[in-house]
């Protein structure tokens, strides 16, 4: 395959970024999206020009490293992680547009890498069940309904990847957060916690400029993990829920 | 705790405060709790919007009935309310809903605006449909607002002669101008989209929505939508090809 | 031949701190010994711990609920994204919830018996120990396991065992596991109790007056390079296994920090014991950057299968089943297609050396669900596989609900590492080693579902405890700075290493000698291993290096983002540590476990051990770059579990 890919660049995150053009061959279409890449720096290294920077590290789609908008879609046109995209979904003489995550709250640090700290610091705002090292008790102690610690386990898979804010027309981190508050509020380890962690986290996500939801879904859309916009309703209603419980105390 | 106060350990595991502010404070400073004031007042205008929709088509009964449907309006309550108190009181929690419901999404679409500065430079048209739509409805819906008081409340841009009490004649004198039946209906056509994704949206915002009652909630907004957008357009509709004059 | 393949026998090691008495007391008595360090004094001691996977993650987290100040690190964008994160099919405990005959005693048996009679008897009864509370805690932290109608925890076998002890949550247990452990640690990053340095790498340990006392480390988004300073630091920097450039790590997986803390005096044990996992995606070409695991979890229900025939080319469908060869089933059928991960890998590449392998090149087996699907139902499979299955297909764009999956070994786990003693330091007091970078508690093969058992069980109980002691017997160091001479040394050492790489401007990217490096390793080093092999690799590998330090072309420079900066850097250790991985399976000529020495095989081509020569742990200490080192042998004693051929039959 021949292609013709457009890659945004942007040497550093004070300097101002653009589309480049660079043409590649030899694509094989068993080829990953970011092997397709690795060969463009190959090439670019020989030819003596600074190749073209991306996050990515586990490539089978779990540590949630990569992060490229492709053709205008977060992860590409298949409902998957970048480095879980093969060159079989494009055709051979295609132009592609390669750009980083956009949100000002992702800022980039260089080409196509972003900072997603912020969402680290929304967890750090009560995304965990403070149970320090050895205070566990029999873990049969409590059974947990089948329902319940599925319905935990669909929101857990969340990768953090980010791709979530990248689709959504105003920056939102509504279906990260919501995702994590819903794994854990729905626990019964969770419950002690269940209205601070969700006041906090919301509150977190609003102070690193995140947009709000307007339910457009493009968030779930994207998402490679398949978190379902109607985790965000859950969410909403942890958030009412506590809004009123807290404010009686 | 030791013996001379907190520890390490207790402050290592003091990782929150329980001090909270109040409940107004927690929802007027956060996105959730602004989209919940939208979810509100915007449910409250609907509800207004319902009665107001079947009232109005009263017009088809004639002048007499439709008069005497607007003075009743003026004296619900009576004798425990004085004259117009009760439509007063209307007048007042509808304009709380309606500031409540403007600010709260002139400050929200400034925060999604200001998440998002850079756009991409591959377009996909869909991704902004559903925002653009409730941003550019709420505004033209805004503008309608006060065009429409303007016209059949106070009188100050009515085409006719506006006859306060007489609100059948006035009707039938707005939509007897093409501008007025342009402005009503375009307006009609964006309240219809508006409560399309507006009130699906409230009930997720305010955690009704969940995956077995989705598509009965979607379809709900769909009938809310259509029944309120061909229940207000008849009334120019009626005008217009001469049912009601 | 360099002088390399000479080197020198050192004085024996013993591990110095392991009580002695009945095994299943002396954990116990090691923690009752320990000294400790005062509650309100710890705040006065700093940690430093590099790597946030399982092992770091829960260890900077138990460390800062304890009281000290931990500063942490990791060569990701977030603490959530280490590599234990692609850990897929479970984690071992002794809960005996099945009431089938497991117990704590078993569970230590069967990892003694797993890894081939190559690990410490005392390490591996205290791991089987701690399984049990290990599944406590994360179900306290809210991990997601699979459970039952009942509510109560689902369990599932594994490879090498015969009782269900496996707990798992579908088949991203690594990642629930370590979102625990890292939502664990954001809590005290909250508190202020860890200080996280997110996207920057460790570059060298600092040893003053000799002992750890801190690090080098780059800032990967600045390109700074800083000292940071502790009273110990924790290595959980993980494996090695990106050596072999193909390998399940991920992509920056790397070396550099145990291969520095080697360089600094820290003996390097058995790096020849590497896992290959049998059940990987095959690769498709050379544009392959990395392998995809698909998890022994599918060995429970799916069958592996070649034709019988040579160089039979047929779809698997148009295979009848008296032409199909079920070798595992045939050959162990006890086990069946649950044998150790070492005995299914070393099968696979038999039959595909005999040519009966399958798909492009010969180099794969089936594992085939047709079975599964008639016995269970499709969506009995999907439930139970479905993301796998879904994994599979988007690789190799093959639906393995209607074709057999293809697999075939690849690279996952290094048993060796850095030598550690009971209390999991290593020979440069201060500094210790957890999870994979240690030698580890799997001998020569680690069983399926034991890293993240291991990763935890030092993270959360084994270090937290046994640093004190150290801690408490150095409370008043002396405060080491930057402007330290031996500090200024080894800052200077860095940015020049750096500062060649950036300057040689050669003509070969820094892939192209990783790739060559890898495909040495595994064509010599690999699944199986012969002297002449071995003296080949070692006679290569210091020309490789030669010519790396000519022709290596790193664009940019050092002060900014420089990916390839970061690549080239971690080739240098790869280069040294290659070598050191081919002397030490040249020198242990016997096979065990993943060590396969053509040379030592019973007749019927399993691996022979020999425990009269062998029955160490080879640990190996630094002298120079290409120079001879210098082998320490611990002598492994088993009171508990007496060595025995390993049977699966």
């Amino acid at each position: 395959m021949k292609l013709t890919l457009r890659v945004w660049r942007q040497p550093n995150a004070d300097a101002d970024g653009a589309m480049s053009t660079y043409e590649v061959d030899g694509i094989s279409s068993d080829m990953s999206f970011l092997e397709m890449l690795d060969t463009l720096n190959e090439e670019l290294i020989l030819r003596g020009e600074d190749p073209v920077a991306f996050d990515h590290d586990c490539r089978e789609g779990i540590c949630g490293a990569c992060s490229l908008v492709i053709n205008g879609d977060a992860h590409g046109p298949e409902r998957t992680t970048t480095c879980q995209l093969h060159m079989r979904s494009f055709a051979d003489g295609d132009t592609i547009d390669i750009e980083p995550w956009r949100a000002s709250a992702f800022p980039v640090i260089k080409d196509l890498v972003v900072d997603r700290s912020a969402f680290d610091r929304i967890i750090q705002a009560g995304g965990y069940v403070s149970a320090p090292t050895g205070s566990a008790p029999e873990a049969h102690a409590t059974a947990v309904p089948k329902a319940d610690a599925d319905f935990a386990f669909e929101h857990a898979e969340c990768i953090g990847c980010g791709a979530c804010v990248a689709a959504c027309p105003n920056g939102a981190a509504m279906l990260f957060t919501s995702a994590k508050v819903n794994h854990l509020n729905v626990l019964p380890q969770g419950a002690p916690e269940r209205e601070t962690r969700v006041l906090d986290m919301v509150a977190q996500m609003d102070s690193e400029g995140f947009g709000g939801c307007t339910l457009t879904g493009e968030c779930a859309t994207a998402c490679p993990k398949g978190i379902p916009l109607v985790s965000i309703t859950s969410m909403n209603r942890e958030w009412l829920r506590a809004a009123r419980k807290v404010g009686k105390r | 705790m030791g013996l001379f106060g907190p520890t390490v350990l207790d402050m290592a595991l003091a990782t929150r405060t329980d001090r909270r502010p109040s409940m107004a404070r927690t929802m007027w400073d956060s996105s959730v709790g602004k989209k919940t004031v939208m979810a509100v007042s915007g449910l409250i205008m609907l509800l207004y919007l319902v009665v107001h929709m079947i009232g109005n088509l009263k017009i088809y009964f004639g002048a007499g009935e439709f008069n005497g449907y607007a003075h009743w309006l003026r004296t619900v309550g009576e004798p425990f309310m004085h004259y117009e108190w009760t439509l007063w009181l209307v007048r007042i929690v509808l304009v709380v809903a309606v500031v409540a419901h403007a600010t709260s999404a002139y400050q929200l679409s400034r925060r999604d605006i200001r998440a998002r500065p850079s756009k991409y430079v591959h377009k996909k048209p869909r991704a902004s449909y559903a925002t653009r739509t409730m941003r550019w409805g709420g505004i033209i819906l805004g503008l309608f607002i006060v065009w429409h008081v303007l016209d059949l409340t106070t009188g100050t841009v009515h085409s006719g002669g506006f006859q306060p009490g007489h609100p059948y004649q006035n009707v039938v004198d707005t939509f007897s101008t093409w501008y007025g039946d342009v402005i009503y209906i375009v307006a009609m056509l964006a309240l219809g989209l508006h409560v399309r994704h507006g009130f699906w949206s409230a009930a997720q915002t305010l955690g009704a929505g969940s995956r077995s009652r989705d598509r009965a909630l979607k379809t709900v907004a769909d009938v809310l939508a259509l029944l309120l957008t061909a229940g207000f357009i008849a009334v120019p509709v009626g005008v217009m090809t001469g049912v009601v004059s | 031949m360099t002088d390399y393949v000479n080197y020198t026998t050192g004085e024996p090691v013993a591990d110095g701190t392991a009580p002695d008495g009945p095994i299943n007391e002396r954990w116990d008595k090691r923690r009752f010994e320990a000294k400790l360090v005062n509650p309100a004094n710890r705040r006065k001691h700093t940690v430093i711990v590099v790597g946030t996977g399982l092992a770091g993650g829960s260890a900077g987290a138990t460390l800062a609920e304890q009281g000290y100040h931990v500063v942490q690190f990791c060569y990701q964008d977030s603490p959530r994204r280490a590599h234990s994160i692609a850990a897929q099919g479970g984690i071992n405990a002794a809960k005996n919830y099945r009431n089938d005959g497991d117990s704590v005693h078993r569970l230590f048996y069967d990892t003694v018996k797993g890894g081939d009679f190559r690990a410490r008897e005392s390490n591996v009864h205290r791991l089987a120990q701690i399984s049990v509370e290990i599944i406590d805690q994360c179900v306290a932290q809210g991990v997601p396991f699979a459970r039952e109608y009942g509510g109560l925890l689902d369990t599932r076998s594994f490879g090498g065992v015969q009782v269900s002890r496996t707990f798992y949550a579908r088949g991203q247990t690594g990642q629930q596991l370590l979102l625990g452990a890292y939502q664990a640690l954001s809590r005290q990053i909250a508190a202020g109790n860890v200080e996280m340095h997110p996207r920057t790498e460790m570059l060298d340990v600092i040893v003053v007056d000799g002992r750890a006392r801190g690090i080098v480390a780059r800032d990967l988004v600045t390109g700074k390079i800083d000292t940071y300073f502790a009273d110990a630091v924790v290595l959980a920097s993980g494996g090695y296994g990106n050596v072999f450039y193909l390998s399940t790590n991920a992509m920056n997986s790397n070396a550099t920090a145990i291969w520095r803390a080697h360089r600094r005096g820290a003996w390097f044990a058995n790096p020849c014991f590497t896992q290959i996992h049998p059940t990987c995606i095959p690769r498709t070409g050379d544009h392959q950057s990395k392998l995809t695991l698909m998890s022994e979890s599918l060995r429970n229900d799916g069958r592996i299968w070649v034709p019988r025939a040579k160089g039979d080319t047929r779809p698997a469908h148009q295979i009848p089943e008296e032409e199909r060869d079920y070798y595992l089933e045939r050959i162990y059928p006890s086990f069946g297609n649950l044998v150790p991960r070492d005995i299914a890998s070393r099968a696979a590449k038999n039959v595909c050396d005999e040519g009966r392998g399958v798909g492009p090149g010969g180099q794969g087996v089936y594992l085939d669900f047709a079975d599964a699907i008639r016995r269970m139902g499709h969506k009995a499979v999907e439930a139970k596989y479905g993301n796998l299955f879904d994994m599979y297909q988007r690789i190799t764009d093959e639906d393995p609900y209607q074709v057999p999956m293809r697999i075939y070994p690849a690279v996952h786990y290094t048993m060796g590492g850095l030598w550690v003693d009971y209390d999991l330091q290593t020979t440069v007091p201060g500094l210790f080693a957890v999870g994979e970078a240690n030698f580890s508690d799997h001998g020569a093969n680690r069983l399926g579902a034991s890293a993240l058992m291991q990763g935890l069980a030092d993270g959360y109980f084994v270090l937290p405890a046994t640093i004190n002691d150290y801690l408490a017997r150095h409370p008043h160091q002396e405060a080491v700075t930057h402007e330290h001479p031996v500090v200024q040394d080894v800052l200077a050492e860095t940015e020049d290493r750096l500062n060649l790489l950036l300057s040689v401007d050669g003509d070969r990217t820094p892939d192209s000698f990783h790739r060559e490096l890898g495909e040495l390793m595994w064509e010599f080093c690999g699944m199986a291993r012969t002297d002449a092999g071995l003296r080949k690799a070692l006679e290569r590998i210091p020309q490789i290096r030669e010519e790396f330090w000519r022709r290596i072309k790193v664009p940019g420079t050092g002060e900014e983002f420089n990916q390839s900066l970061e690549k080239a850097n971690r080739i240098v250790d790869y280069l040294e540590l290659a070598e050191l991985m081919c002397l030490d399976a040249l020198h242990r000529a016997e096979s065990c476990g993943g060590h396969f020495r053509e040379e030592s095989q019973t007749p019927d081509g399993e691996a022979a051990r020999d425990d009269d020569e062998f029955a160490y742990a080879a640990a190996w200490e630094f002298t120079g770059t290409g120079d001879a080192p210098v082998l320490h042998r611990e002598d492994l004693v088993f009171e508990y579990v007496h060595p025995t051929q390993r049977s699966y039959a």
